[in-house]
């Protein structure tokens, strides 16, 4: 039973890493109808900007995460859309789909060429310390990444709700044709999710990448993690992209405990195909605006 | 020649408590063209998908050519002798307008073998050219079908649903969005069609004039059921008919 | 067939019954290397170029093909015979990955066949007592047909063209018969299709299958070229590969995917002196090349034509107007 309480809260710790990624996904899915491909890639690579910050202009860790989130929203949010969704929306999803793989490969081979090939140590933002309940070790670090990631997504969802610009938001990704009318900038609401997506990328970036170490090909995993649980969840909501991410997040962590190593990758996979082929419109999401 | 092609045996339909359809009857002789007309959310549209086997009657039959047509796909309804146009453009942009009468054509020629090792026209070029011409889309033989103007991509339709040589033809909205010297010709050719092979026409139109001189029976369809059925002639001057139509 | 292409035809294959003589064995080997990447891409293309089915999971099509023979030469099995057994195997798997197909459409689809990539990558990986692990499979050997050896690289060469050719004749045929048309009408508008006879769910199984097929007769001819195969030259970043060959060659055209092959497998020679920055430059191409040109260099190609050359008027409506 502890063992089982230490698998569940390290489950919980990384799934809720995930739905940050996954959520991301979901938004920009919403918006416009991209699918990220280089999802992974992006939280491969704030941690890089740590690092570089770190490293090569003496900021603080606290500056650089700051720092890297930032530049995050810039060239994973703004420049990106800019650059590659934007001239690209009209020709359909699958020219968009491998313009988002090549990037997945450029951003992966710049990190190996310009920053290195090899895993890079990365500093850990919490305590490592590990305290016992009920016979269960707990480590400090799981419980602040789940609060972190929780917390950030919850105030996610209350920007969503409570305000005007959130609103808006909602409305473009529901019906752009309609919140034009209604007077919202839709162009602007798309932006802005993009640079959400950018920021949400960065936050888990830094959380995740202490639990490994940073390397270009972190993204490869994480890809796939991301996407399996916004479809798992629901694509059409922020709460599917959220319980998909801790359902992976602790699935992923029993199945390689109680059902077998080498075959832990494949657990949210199956499930990935069977949600999908049992309940196309996931977990908690509904039937509408899905095109199945 | 009074032989039943479509007999629609007290169709109804229900969504949830809302009942589109209700008791509905009718039968279409061989060589008839029935008129399926009525206000918006009259229940055409739910009748129509309930004949073509996409919509599942909550209670009564379907017959086309004596077969309960219930549940049944699209492509083995085709089999049977249904062909049937849509309301919205329906064709296959990225090829020619020869190809996609030829593909209208080719599933009711030889086997699946056949059709992977014989000919690659599945030997139907001479009746697909002859189909064009019927319709007059000769000149664009070799066009892609997406770069025709709207209705000429309607008569490319049209000419699909006769292609396999169909006893029962339903057109969905033929006139809907064409303009009115194209309307008298497509008018005019389902008309030559209809005496020439005695196909049997099933058309749900808004458009009355249209449905008027094309059909030799109506059916009007208000809230679900049938409230007249007889001649043009008798529905014009039918008073149920112009109520629920300019009544309200 | 025109008599210009039978020309064009001709004259291809001339090319490339030369195009290895006087080259090293390395280049005859990165040729013939193309040579069954352009096989297991024109699978591809049949699926997603086609009939519009997306599917992610073509390098694991090649791993099936390319195990199944590895496992049966190694036994003492001629390729002759383990061939026919690779593709026949991979047809049915594709025809059982097409099932889903059935039910969800795009990126769904993308999805499910994304995670069958990896669900067999993994069974390659772990299954050792069959596949040797991660350490893979060595040592199979290189057909012979009677006096014809293929051990030395030129002989392979000719052996892997004629595969090629039979492959590129029998994906011609397909495309150019009534399956070819419908499956493109599968693609273009799946319910008009339906009405008009085409049994789109065995046309769908069909397409996964037979693109499938290809895949696996690529990977019949990987074992013998390569004579060592290991899970890694299966996983998922290959099937992502083979997509960027269709789609930068152009999905839906005869040519695009053997150009995209050849893209892709040829360019890392051509830009071989940048080092490291290959693989960077190459995803900077493809991500400008889906900007200026979604239909890839085919369309590309198209492009340039028009622009040099002006096409008589697209729009025939206007000359027959009045008529109809």
């Amino acid at each position: 039973m502890p063992e089982f309480i230490q698998i569940m809260i390290s489950g919980l710790s990384a799934g809720s890493i995930y739905a940050l990624a996954a959520v991301g996904f979901t938004l920009l899915w919403q918006a416009s109808q991209t699918i990220n491909f280089a999802q992974g890639e992006f939280v491969m690579l704030p941690a890089f900007f740590v690092l570089a910050l770190m490293s090569f202009a003496g900021f603080p860790l606290w500056l650089a995460i700051l720092a890297a989130i930032a530049l995050s929203v810039l060239l994973l949010g703004a420049i990106f859309k800019r650059l590659i969704v934007e001239p690209m929306i009209s020709h359909g999803t699958l020219p968009l789909v491998i313009a988002t793989i090549a990037l997945g490969l450029l951003l992966k081979e710049a990190v190996k060429e310009f920053y290195s090939p090899l895993g890079q140590p990365f500093p850990s933002l919490f305590p490592q310390e590990v305290f016992v309940v009920a016979g269960a070790s707990i480590s400090i670090p799981d419980i602040a990444n789940f609060i972190i990631a929780m917390g950030t997504i919850i105030a996610l969802q209350l920007f969503l709700q409570r305000t005007r610009t959130g609103r808006c938001m909602q409305a473009t990704a529901q019906n752009p044709d309609v919140a034009q009318i209604l007077g919202v900038d839709v162009k602007r609401m798309v932006l802005y999710t993009f640079l959400i997506n950018g920021a949400l990328a960065a936050i888990a970036s830094v959380l995740i990448t202490p639990v490994y170490l940073a390397k270009f090909s972190n993204g490869e995993v994480l890809g796939v993690v991301a996407f399996t649980a916004a479809i798992v969840g629901g694509f059409n909501q922020i709460r599917g992209a959220l319980v998909g991410g801790l359902v992976i997040g602790v699935v992923d962590n029993l199945s390689a405990i109680y059902f077998s190593a080498e075959y832990r990758q494949a657990v949210p996979l199956i499930l990935l195909i069977v949600i999908i082929l049992v309940r196309p419109q996931g977990l908690l999401g509904t039937a509408e605006g899905r095109t199945v | 020649m009074s032989e039943t092609i479509l007999s629609v045996r007290n169709v109804s339909k229900n969504f949830g408590g809302i009942q589109a359809v209700r008791e509905v009857s009718f039968d279409v002789k061989r060589g008839e063209v029935l008129g399926l007309i009525g206000p918006n959310g009259s229940g055409k549209s739910t009748l129509f998908n309930c004949v073509l086997g996409q919509l599942k009657p909550s209670s009564g039959e379907v017959h086309v050519n004596g077969r309960n047509v219930a549940g049944m796909r699209a492509c083995d309804l085709n089999k049977l002798g249904v062909g049937r146009t849509f309301q919205q453009l329906s064709v296959f942009p990225q090829m020619s307008v020869i190809d996609n009468i030829i593909l209208a054509g080719q599933e009711h020629h030889g086997t699946m073998l056949s059709r992977l090792f014989g000919p690659s026209d599945a030997g139907l070029t001479a009746e697909a050219e002859q189909m064009i011409a019927f319709f007059r889309l000769s000149h664009l033989r070799d066009e892609l079908a997406g770069s025709l103007s709207y209705g000429q991509q309607k008569l490319v339709d049209a000419a699909m649903a006769f292609m396999a040589g169909p006893s029962l033809v339903l057109l969905d909205e033929p006139a809907g969005g064409v303009n009115l010297t194209m309307l008298g010709n497509l008018k005019e050719r389902l008309k030559t069609y209809n005496e020439s092979h005695d196909t049997t026409f099933v058309v749900i139109e808004h458009n009355m004039e249209f449905v008027m001189s094309l059909c030799s029976r109506i059916v009007v369809l208000a809230e679900g059921a049938i409230i007249a059925e007889g001649t043009p002639d008798e529905i014009r001057n039918n008073q149920q008919v112009i109520d629920a139509y300019l009544g309200g | 067939m025109t008599p210009k292409n039978i020309i064009f035809a001709i004259v291809a294959v001339g090319l490339l019954i030369i195009a290895p003589l006087g080259q090293g064995n390395y280049i005859t080997y990165v040729l013939c290397s193309w040579l069954l990447f352009s096989i297991a891409a024109m699978g591809l293309n049949l699926t997603l170029g086609y009939a519009g089915q997306v599917s992610l999971a073509q390098a694991s099509f090649m791993g099936i093909g390319a195990y199944i023979t590895a496992l049966m030469t190694l036994n003492g099995i001629h390729w002759i015979l383990a061939m026919p057994c690779a593709v026949a195997a991979t047809f049915f798997v594709g025809l059982v990955l097409g099932y889903p197909a059935l039910r969800v459409q795009h990126h769904f689809l993308a999805f499910v066949t994304l995670a069958f990539n990896t669900l067999v990558f993994l069974a390659f990986r772990n299954e050792e007592w069959l596949t040797g692990g991660s350490f893979g499979l060595v040592g199979m050997p290189r057909p012979d047909f009677w006096v014809f050896s293929t051990m030395k690289q030129l002989p392979f060469y000719y052996f892997t063209l004629v595969c090629f050719l039979i492959s590129a004749a029998a994906f011609w045929w397909i495309v150019h018969s009534p399956w070819g048309r419908a499956f493109k009408a599968l693609r273009e508008n799946p319910i008009r299709a339906n009405s008009v006879g085409v049994d789109t769910r065995r046309m769908t199984l069909l397409a996964f299958a037979i693109g499938s097929a290809f895949g696996g007769l690529a990977g019949a001819l990987m074992t013998p070229l390569v004579q060592f195969i290991e899970p890694g030259s299966f996983a998922l970043v290959h099937s992502l590969k083979l997509l960027l060959m269709v789609v930068v060659g152009g999905a839906g055209f005869f040519f695009g995917p053997i150009l995209g092959a050849a893209i892709v497998i040829l360019m890392p020679e051509v830009l071989r002196f940048t080092e490291g920055y290959y693989l960077i430059i190459y995803a900077l191409l493809v991500i400008v090349l889906m900007v200026y040109s979604p239909t890839g260099l085919m369309g590309l190609g198209g492009k340039v034509i028009t622009r040099f050359r002006p096409q008589r008027e697209v729009r025939k409506d206007m000359v027959q107007g009045a008529q109809l």
